[in-house]
């Protein structure tokens, strides 16, 4: 049992930073927030250059081949300035579908560009109907001669769906909607005929899209693993991200906590700190309580991400996610009500940070799910 | 990173699985396998057991009767001992004044007391609160004047837990009070069973149960050589021993076995024509109690290996004391609501009524609600947070 980082990781922390620091300061996420695709190119080919898009793929494809946990401690830092670049939706979901299951061909397509900070990948599960049940599923996937697939249906919240290159897709290509056998997974060009991407703005700046799959002809090359049996792999794959908010969360509510307890040490009142005042102490005292419980629950999830076995790995996911909504929640309300009338006004910061977990609480399941898949588990 | 235990570790864990699988008594079995109230006179032939085999106290240095264990080994220890719902022993002696005297006793107060401390065949209790003395502790009155070689002590401590099965109690005493509060108090030692002048009350608590004790001292003669430290040194010393005292009071086995138990009650409550466990609703609440209890091992994890490094427990050992004790309420809380209507009868329910051996149940609800009470409210457990680590300001 060891929770010390490594002299790599230890560098890795630093150099990410540092450059959070320096090149993505809140002020950059404000302007990128209201304009086009939230995100900056730019800095994501910078993020490839650092090596940090691709620290947990093999090296035959560009990556470093480190952990699920070496990836963990780069979203923590990302997470501490709300850096918007799309990490989860193409570095965690897409792209780990796409080294799980991809052919050789398929992963050497999509990998190294991604890799690179040159492109960016989606993962187009959800619909309107699916809530957080991965097996719901409407769209189809319908065979064609020879050998190919046509693609209809809707999904919808797709992280970075708008801007990605390249989209992974869920469709049905046997079963009824709640099925989990007859799920399969494709490869579908951003800008193949019949799909269309609607960009949808978050309350957390980011942007997810409304993507309409009208009669997609796919070629037989686009099936990314087996046919029809997905569903292991989209798990996999949304645990893994749900783990990836996890420890993006960590960082915007250290952030939150430490932005609070500065208020509480700056501003005055009655002639007096406001942290002075019992009630306040108490208040940042069960903050700390719920960021340190996070903090164990989220690197106990990042350490069982890599694990194949839904065993092992979903339990603790299941229990950090849980953490994150609720004790997270509890550091959010708190930060905003310790800081009074500023916190909830759009100039101050604390509110950006409280946005953005409030969208994570939603993504990869919520507090219910969570509970409801602990007690169907073995852990219970 | 990992969660991985060495193969090294590994063997040492089936090593303690199996000498208590062999050496726990069929009759504490028995209560084990049913939830494990044990009594005063079980648990004290348990550390009999434990001191016979060396491991009666893991973590005192092993000249004095320690193991040699590292802090992986003594983590893996605890475990196996919750998981096979062992009693834990009485924590005052070996966890409290044992290693206070191997810190600060004499050489002759080390070889009288340590001993007997180990081998079980004296027991311990605590006697630090008074009526007027809880939260601040430093304002306690029981006074200790000096009359020759001895001290005479007068006044009352109270919530001595366990003073009825003592044979020894360490007290705070006031020596000073010219100066500040702090200051003038003494840490001594007394016989509570053969000394004239300290009588034990014991008093029932809202479980029922005489959990605590009202301790009375009128001229009670304890002599000199019985003080550990310097006269008006005593609160250095205790401040010492509750920092200590936090990291051990979490109650992660303990709530990790009663969630289990919950888990039995409710298999064995019928519910129509299916049972409690059978409930989607039901379940989640145990669920939820079950991930916080994960939420706070793993804090505990990550205080074990900073320890494991050699560095002292932090204040940071507050949050294991404030979430734990609190964890423990909701999960009595839940225990209760187990037991539908059936949680309005206290002792004598008739046979099949209840669910076999929960009727001490509703007695640990209500005990319970001294987790957030002792070992420094979790009140005071905030200000330490507030002051200590968060760096709020004073007034």
């Amino acid at each position: 049992m060891n929770f010390e980082l490594s002299k790599e990781q230890e560098m890795i922390v630093a150099s990410v930073t540092s450059f959070v620091k320096e090149e993505s300061p809140l002020e950059r996420f404000r302007k990128l927030r209201d304009t086009g695709a939230g995100w900056d190119q730019g800095v994501w080919q910078q993020m490839g250059d650092y090596g940090w898009l691709g620290i947990a793929f093999p090296e035959d494809v560009g990556g470093i081949g480190g952990t699920f946990v070496d990836m963990a401690l780069i979203l923590e830092q990302l997470g501490r300035h709300l850096v918007p670049e799309p990490y989860i939706a193409s570095v965690v979901l897409a792209g780990g579908l796409v080294d799980r299951l991809g052919s050789h061909d398929q992963r050497h397509a999509h990998l190294p560009s991604m890799i690179e900070g040159k492109a960016s990948l989606a993962f187009a599960f959800s619909e309107r109907q699916s809530r957080y049940n991965l097996s719901d599923c409407l769209t189809t996937a319908t065979s064609t001669d020879p050998g190919g697939y046509r693609l209809d249906g809707e999904k919808l919240w797709v992280l970075n769906g708008e801007a990605a290159d390249t989209l992974v897709v869920l469709a049905r290509t046997a079963g009824e909607q709640l099925d989990e056998e007859g799920l399969s997974l494709f490869v579908v060009p951003g800008d193949a005929p019949g799909v269309s991407r609607t960009a949808i703005q978050g309350m957390d700046g980011h942007r997810t899209a409304h993507v309409e799959l009208d009669g997609v002809e796919l070629g037989a090359d686009s099936l990314l693993g087996e046919a029809g049996g997905a569903i292991t792999a989209v798990e996999w794959a949304v645990d893994r991200a749900a783990a990836a908010a996890c420890a993006e969360g960590q960082g915007q509510l250290s952030e939150l906590l430490s932005r609070t307890v500065e208020f509480l040490k700056e501003r005055e009142q009655f002639g007096l700190k406001i942290g002075s005042f019992q009630a306040l102490q108490h208040r940042a005292a069960d903050m700390f309580a719920e960021v340190e419980l996070c903090k164990g629950t989220m690197i106990l999830a990042a350490i069982k991400a890599d694990s194949e076995d839904p065993d092992v790995r979903a339990p603790e996911i299941s229990a950090a996610k849980l953490q994150l909504s609720d004790g997270g929640w509890f550091v959010q309300e708190n930060a905003l009500q310790l800081h009074g009338g500023v916190g909830i006004t759009d100039e101050q910061d604390v509110g950006l940070f409280f946005k953005r977990l409030r969208v994570l609480n939603s993504l990869f399941g919520d507090a219910d799910y969570h509970v409801d898949r602990f007690q169907r588990s073995k852990a219970f | 990173m990992d969660m991985d235990f060495t193969q090294q570790d590994l063997s040492f864990r089936d090593e303690v699985r199996s000498f208590i699988e062999t050496a726990l008594p069929k009759d504490l079995k028995q209560k084990a396998s049913l939830g494990g109230a044990y009594t005063a006179d079980e648990t004290k032939r348990w550390h009999h057991i434990l001191y016979e085999r060396g491991w009666a106290a893991p973590h005192w240095p092993q000249e004095h009767g320690g193991t040699g264990w590292d802090v992986t080994q003594r983590f893996i220890f605890g475990e196996e001992m919750v998981r096979a719902n062992a009693p834990s022993l009485s924590p005052f002696g070996l966890g409290m004044v044992g290693p206070l005297l191997i810190q600060y006793g004499s050489d002759e107060q080390k070889s009288r007391f340590l001993p007997k401390i180990l081998s079980g065949e004296e027991q311990w209790c605590q006697g630090y609160s008074e009526p007027n003395a809880g939260s601040d502790l430093a304002s306690l009155q029981l006074r200790a004047d000096k009359d020759g070689d001895e001290y005479v002590l007068n006044g009352q401590k109270t919530w001595t837990s366990a003073a009825q099965h003592a044979d020894w109690i360490f007290v705070l005493c006031r020596t000073d009070s010219s100066g500040k509060k702090q200051e003038g108090i003494t840490f001594l030692l007394a016989d509570i069973k053969n000394t004239p002048g300290i009588d034990v009350k014991p008093f029932l608590t809202l479980g029922g149960t005489p959990a605590f004790c009202d301790t009375y001292f009128t001229d009670a003669r304890v002599p000199q050589s019985n003080r550990v430290g310097p006269e008006g040194a005593g609160w250095g010393i205790a401040k010492a021993l509750l920092g200590h005292e936090r990291t051990g009071i979490g109650g992660i086995g303990s709530s990790a076995r009663w969630l289990e138990r919950i888990k039995r009650i409710a298999a064995e409550t019928p519910v129509g024509r299916e049972t409690l466990l059978d409930d989607p609703a039901f379940r989640r609440r145990i669920a939820r109690l079950q991930m916080r209890h994960r939420a706070l091992s793993m804090a505990n994890y990550r205080t074990l290996a900073a320890a494991s490094r050699g560095e002292a427990p932090g204040p940071e050992s507050s949050i294991l004391k404030l979430v734990g004790s609190e964890l423990g309420q909701e999960i009595t809380e839940l225990a209760m609501d187990s037991l539908g209507q059936g949680a309005q009868s206290w002792f004598e329910a008739p046979a099949g009524t209840i669910p076999e051996h929960t009727r001490e149940l509703q007695s640990e609800f209500c005990y319970a609600r001294a987790f957030t009470v002792y070992g420094g409210s979790n009140e005071i457990q905030r200000n330490i947070i507030s002051k200590n680590i968060l760096g709020l300001p004073t007034r």
